[in-house]
């Protein structure tokens, strides 16, 4: 990765995103003009309560979504200046994804879901089953491979999406409420695998979630409200209010 | 600073045609069942239609043949030897249940899945990968279904034929065989267009939709 052209260590950058979904008469803001820089390498945690848009944030940042106003870079490259098939490459490419709800397809394999991406990859058959068994093997299923999702537990759909979303080697890693389907220790296990990914391979993790084990790992917490930044804090900063906070709910 | 450069973004590249078949196939295959229903809403409508078609080509036919012996069916048959009022009421009752029908099965058996179409452009598919895979499913499901649909219709209409006329039906066959062959292969070209007609604009919207909005979508 290294020989690639020199850019600027900042993987994702949005400018003044806003976000208004029409719903019925009214106009609702979900966004309301976001400024965020996120460098390589980082993990990001994207907190906020329900509804306050953190979501939102991860489609635009995902290139899932359209903002009703400013820009998203992604490498340094302004997603408003690709055109659809530029988006596809990118999401094929660079970005990984992972869902609250897994979204893995329900009537293909472990393995066939992995292999998906290296599908629109344009690899050949006998690449795809390599490496789709390699990532398998990175997420402890390897003896699953012919299995559904039906058939696995949460905690192994979810690490079927994580394999998957590391098919075409991403740089960056979007995971919206990864843990949020799973219960405590299997959501650990998740947590332990991102953090993993992104130490070994440098991979940008970014990842929205409501999920105070995350905080533990993550390098710098963005708390959304209401449409917008309430405030971004380094992980030093938050070690003694993790435990505070984790001491009330208990 | 690098910023507002395309550098390093590549366009997707365009899945080959044969890539597309064999995915759709595979997809068919294993969704068999559900794909089975599909097929049987579009199979049940052609033979509708296939069997009042050929129904009351077979009846004129024969009507002529047995003359006075014929069993009427209706007056207008026998006054005029032309196709009755009934029967264009229920040739374009068919026609209605026929499209309806296969239209509903394709219009659910896309829209069902629209979250497996967010996820695959979330994973690197093109729109048109996307339209293209539903276009070639609702083809193949239409083929299958129209072709099967038409023979059914055919040998249904032949055995209420043969109650009706006994085994006169057969000898008749050259005189009608030809109009009933052509109704078929109208049939079966109908069935697939239906198919793919149906599928086309719900796979068209999915596709077009941002993959936020298409995993959105619950039904």
């Amino acid at each position: 990765m290294s020989e690639a052209v020199v850019k600027s260590d900042i993987a994702v950058k949005t400018v003044g995103i806003t976000k208004e979904y029409q719903m019925g008469g009214t106009i609702l803001r979900a966004l309301k003009g976001v400024d965020v820089e996120i460098k390589r390498g980082e993990y990001i945690s994207i907190m906020g309560p329900s509804g306050s848009g953190k979501s939102t944030l991860f489609n635009m940042i995902g290139a899932l979504d359209r903002p009703t106003a400013g820009t998203v870079y992604i490498d340094d490259v302004n997603l408003l200046e690709l055109n659809p098939a530029e988006i596809a490459w990118l999401r094929c490419w660079k970005i990984g994804y992972i869902f609250q709800t897994f979204n893995l397809i329900p009537v293909m394999t472990a393995m066939e879901n992995v292999t998906l991406p290296m599908i629109f990859a344009g690899l050949s058959s006998s690449e795809r089953k390599k490496k789709g068994m390699e990532l398998l093997t990175k997420v402890g299923l390897d003896q699953r491979a012919d299995h559904k999702p039906n058939e696995l537990s949460g905690g192994q759909q979810q690490r079927v999406a994580i394999a998957r979303s590391l098919a075409n080697g991403p740089s960056i890693v979007l995971a919206d409420e990864p843990t949020g389907n799973l219960d405590l220790r299997t959501g650990r296990d998740i947590i332990n695998i991102l953090r993993d990914m992104n130490k070994r391979e440098n991979v940008t993790i970014i990842s929205a979630t409501h999920d105070l084990k995350m905080l533990d790992v993550s390098d710098r917490v963005i708390y959304i409200r209401d449409g917008m930044v309430e405030q971004i804090k380094a992980r030093s900063e938050l070690k003694l209010e993790i435990g505070t906070i984790e001491g009330e709910q208990i | 600073m690098a910023q507002g450069t395309k550098e390093g973004i590549k366009s997707q590249i365009e899945l080959p045609l044969a890539e597309a078949i064999r995915i759709s196939f595979q997809s068919l295959k294993i969704r068999f069942w559900r794909s089975m229903i599909t097929t049987a809403g579009i199979l049940l409508g052609i033979a509708f239609f296939v069997a009042v078609l050929s129904g009351s080509e077979i009846t004129k036919v024969m009507t002529e043949r047995q003359g006075s012996q014929a069993i009427v069916t209706s007056i207008d048959e026998v006054q005029t030897g032309n196709i009755s009022s009934q029967q264009i009421w229920l040739i374009v009752m068919s026609l209605i249940v026929c499209v309806v029908g296969i239209a509903n099965s394709m219009l659910m058996a896309v829209t069902e899945r629209f979250r497996e179409i967010g996820t695959m452009k979330c994973l690197g598919a093109l729109n048109k990968f996307v339209v293209e895979l539903f276009l070639l499913e609702s083809g193949f499901q239409g083929l299958t279904g129209a072709l099967m649909g038409a023979l059914v219709g055919f040998i249904s209409i032949m055995l209420i034929s043969l109650k009706d006329y006994g085994l006169d039906v057969f000898l008749g066959f050259p005189q009608y065989g030809l109009r009933v062959l052509m109704y078929m292969g109208v049939a079966c070209i109908l069935g697939m267009l239906i198919a793919i007609i149906g599928a086309a604009g719900p796979a068209y919207r999915a596709a077009q939709l941002p993959p936020a909005d298409a995993m959105r979508v619950e039904i």
